[in-house]
């Protein structure tokens, strides 16, 4: 049971081509912007569009091999989608059976193993409710136990938390961690938000525009976003330029002192929390020291994210109390101070 | 007033404004007929004839059911002239107290009529008696159905008709569709479609036949207009046109 | 689920109350006038009985078979890509304009016995459609599915297809699907168009009098008895009219509320 796909397919502006691999048990994460394919590419992997081209195989079965495509209902898959999707006209133990049944299984098998899914999703005695009596995280606990009771060589995972509201998404997502670890087949996951790919995938491939940009384990993606797409999603300032021993000639003209040596096209990359803010130019060791421009602050938590726009473009986290005392309101020139042992630099 | 149907009702209303009409009054107006459905193409002459004397006269004649004729006009319907199929639909407005004096100008006679060829070898009315045949006849309120309940019931032979059709009208289109094999109809609107029907004589017809009355309506909008197109019906020159049509004329 | 109840805004209210009295008043003309005193005595005529009778049994295979035939055909308008569809679509729908006795003049040209098909029933089998109990079922359907099939098209297109793709994820082919996702969740919209359906063949008269003919017992059914007493004893009609209102009104009431009753456990 391994997933090898290598699709290629266009729907309107988008010329998606896209090859990855999956192995049994191993959960990947399919991150990228909206529009990016992500969609389009587990739509083909379900058999519910047909590639323009390309290979699909699962557990050594052909689903596609570019010329036929095995439809949907033959192909040994769970899917689930971000609104739950559950049959407003059954129960919800119907819902959870229904896969059982179509493929054959007994009244009575389908329902026993129905009910222990249900009892795994920690739906314990809400069988017979209908969906429509059921939260938005029972709804999609219950839409994990359909797509996971009919044991597939391959699950897939479209934003499966997104229409949750932030605290359900919390747990709903710690327990999709904790059932993915006893699956045994493959899962391709699609989201948008890092931080499921962080919490839930063994692998990240990053699409935009119908390709991969980047893949690597959840942690390499995060430190070493090669795309601004990711690095704004993981919080990165990431700044291209050239190494030219201890320091980094930006693209956009200004100097980055580092910690070590670097040379050729490189990344430096700046976690917010290592920029700190200041309204005089501060005396001391700090190397690199820009004047910026707040252009837009959001806060998180009790820290507040500023955007910051001048010499070069950054993100820092400032504490709330600081924000308010250093009056950070959009528009409010400020210096910004790195130290060079807090600048990531990698190869390009 | 009986009560009818609401839509009747409201025409009629409508209608019964224009009544109030000054123009109404000047002589010369408008003359409005109700006239039998079997009537349709020798009254078309009639008019003809009529607008060429009265060319003053605007002539409406509108067709229709006897029955349905009859109905309208007990229910206030502002028309002129009626000219019925039957006595018994002319009965009905003069118990209303709207027929001024029926008089009775024309006769008509049942036949047999037969899709063309007459395919199921039809030869008289002992044969609407037959099972394997499909059969037509008149509604028995419709005057063609009393006519024919008349015709049978003199004649000893008791139909196994297929449907009772609403009208004389109605029952000798089935037979042009060749959907029935026999209807009983009219002898005037035999002769009218000899294209796509048959006619088979019947001799007991004659004792049967029903006659046509014709009235000027209490409450006529132009009494003088009116009367004459009733006198050109009963006149020499109308009872020709019947003839030429089929009908019998007293 | 029950929502607060809406006001209705002031320039919807006379315009809605004109609408009301407009389709309200004649029935209350219809009651007023309605002799009630003959009402036990037509109750009693077997011709009204049977009629009555007729005209339930016969709008009601109509409907059935209209939800044979209809509910793939909204499917089919639906869901296919085919070209042609919008024609086919005018098509369909052409009864809901043809007035019904040309409908029935249509039928005969095609289910008569000179009929392109009738006449090769007639040889082939010896069965004649026209002037029996099947061919008022038949002149009903024509006019009433069109009803059904825009009903169910209108809910097939409101449906979210996407319990289609899960219904797929989940191992059910096109068919099982169909039967068990797509029909329960447009239900509502087949019931809908049932009543519709149901009530219009109910009602039928041009295209039933002339393709099926009128015969006590075999075709006549209540709305043409209800057209041929009016030719003889207006007062009469008047109570026919009254007893299938009546008994239409009742059967929708009580398959509404059980409907309702259904919908609401769910």
């Amino acid at each position: 049971m391994s997933l090898e796909a290598s699709v290629g397919t266009r729907r309107g502006d988008l010329d998606l081509r896209v090859d990855v691999e999956v192995a049994d048990g191993e959960v990947l994460a399919l991150l990228g912007p909206n529009g990016a394919g992500k969609s389009t590419f587990v739509r083909v992997l379900a058999g519910l569009l047909p590639p323009d081209r390309g290979r699909v195989v699962v557990g050594g079965e052909v689903w596609d091999d570019g010329v036929t495509s095995r439809p949907a209902h033959r192909r040994a898959l769970g899917m689930v989608f971000q609104d739950a999707l559950l049959f407003p006209h059954l129960s919800v133990a119907d819902n959870v059976a229904f896969g059982l049944r179509t493929r054959g299984a007994r009244r009575g098998e389908a329902r026993a193993a129905a009910a222990a899914w249900l009892t795994r999703v920690g739906l314990d005695g809400l069988g017979a409710r209908r969906p429509a009596e059921l939260s938005g995280g029972q709804a999609q606990r219950a839409a994990l136990a359909r797509a996971l009771v009919g044991d597939p060589a391959l699950l897939l995972l479209d934003e499966p938390l997104s229409a949750l509201d932030a605290r359900t998404r919390l747990t709903v997502r710690a327990e999709l961690r904790r059932h993915l670890a006893a699956f045994r087949g493959s899962t391709v996951l699609v989201t948008h938000d890092p931080v499921d790919a962080m919490a839930l995938a063994d692998r990240v491939v990053v699409l935009e525009e119908g390709r991969v940009v980047q893949t690597g384990t959840p942690a390499e993606v995060a430190r070493r976003p090669r795309t601004d797409y990711v690095a704004r999603l993981v919080g990165l300032s990431l700044l291209p330029g050239t190494g030219a021993g201890r320091s980094v000639r930006l693209d956009c003209g200004a100097a980055v002192a580092i910690a070590e040596e670097a040379a050729g096209p490189v990344f430096a990359a700046i976690r917010p929390e290592s920029v700190a803010l200041y309204t005089t130019r501060p005396d001391g060791s700090t190397r690199n020291l820009w004047r910026e421009r707040v252009v837009g602050a959001t806060p998180h938590g009790a820290t507040v994210r500023c955007e910051l726009d001048g010499e070069v473009p950054l993100v820092a986290d400032v504490t709330a109390t600081s924000f308010a005392e250093m009056g950070l309101v959009p528009g409010a020139e400020v210096w910004a101070g790195v130290k060079a042992s807090e600048v990531a630099v990698y190869a390009r | 007033m009986r009560p009818l149907l609401v839509l009747l009702a409201a025409a009629a209303l409508l209608a019964g404004c224009g009544a109030d009409d000054p123009d109404a009054d000047r002589p010369g107006g408008t003359l409005t007929v109700y006239a039998a459905a079997s009537l349709i193409d020798v009254f078309e002459r009639v008019e003809a004839a009529y607008r060429e004397r009265h060319p003053d006269v605007d002539v409406d004649i509108g067709y229709l059911s006897s029955a349905g004729a009859a109905t309208a006009i007990s229910q206030g319907a502002p028309i002129d002239v009626f000219a019925s199929a039957d006595e018994r639909q002319m009965q009905v407005v003069a118990d209303a107290g709207l027929a001024e004096d029926p008089q009775v100008f024309a006769e008509n006679v049942l036949t047999l009529a037969v899709p063309e060829g007459n395919p199921a070898g039809v030869t008289g009315l002992a044969d609407l008696a037959r099972e394997d045949l499909a059969v037509a006849l008149c509604a028995p309120d419709a005057p063609c159905g009393a006519a024919a309940e008349r015709l049978l019931a003199a004649a000893g032979v008791t139909a196994r008709p297929d449907t009772y059709e609403e009208d004389a009208r109605a029952t000798l289109q089935k037979v042009e569709l060749g959907e029935v094999d026999a209807a009983l109809v009219y002898v005037t609107d035999a002769a009218a479609r000899q294209q796509t029907v048959d006619a088979i004589e019947v001799p007991e017809a004659a004792a049967a036949a029903n006659r046509y009355p014709i009235s000027v309506l209490a409450g006529a909008r132009d009494p003088a207009a009116a009367q004459a197109f009733v006198d050109l019906v009963l006149s020499a020159e109308g009872r020709e046109l019947l003839r030429d049509a089929g009908f019998r004329t007293p | 689920m029950t929502r607060p109840a809406t006001r209705v805004p002031g320039p919807l209210l006379v315009p809605a109350a004109l609408g009301v009295a407009f389709l309200v008043l004649p029935l209350l003309g219809l009651l007023v006038r309605t002799p009630w005193s003959q009402l036990a005595g037509q109750l009693a005529e077997p011709a009204v009985g049977q009629a009555l009778r007729l005209s339930l049994v016969s709008a009601t295979l109509a409907t059935a078979l209209s939800l044979v035939l209809g509910v793939p055909l909204a499917w089919v308008l639906a869901r296919s890509r085919a070209r042609g569809r919008s024609v086919l679509r005018a098509l369909v729908t052409v009864p809901l304009v043809l007035p019904p006795v040309v409908g029935g003049v249509a039928l005969f040209l095609v289910l008569g016995r000179q009929g392109i098909v009738g006449s090769w029933l007639d040889d082939a089998f010896g069965i004649t459609i026209p002037f029996t109990t099947a061919a008022v079922v038949i002149a009903e359907t024509f006019v009433a599915m069109p009803f059904l099939v825009i009903s169910v098209e209108g809910a097939l297109r409101a449906a979210d297809s996407r319990f289609e793709d899960v219904a797929a994820t989940l191992g059910a082919g096109r068919w099982t699907t169909f039967r068990r996702v797509t029909l329960p969740l447009v239900a509502p919209g087949i019931a809908a168009g049932a009543v519709l359906c149901w009530a219009r063949a109910l009602g039928e008269f041009g295209a039933t009098i002339t393709f099926a003919g009128n015969f006590p017992g075999t075709t006549q059914t209540m709305p043409l008895a209800v057209y041929l007493a009016l030719q003889r004893d207006p007062d009469a009609a008047i109570v026919l009219s009254v007893v299938l209102l009546a008994v239409s009104l009742a059967t929708l009431l009580l398959l509404r509320d059980r409907w309702l009753g259904r919908a609401g456990a769910a």
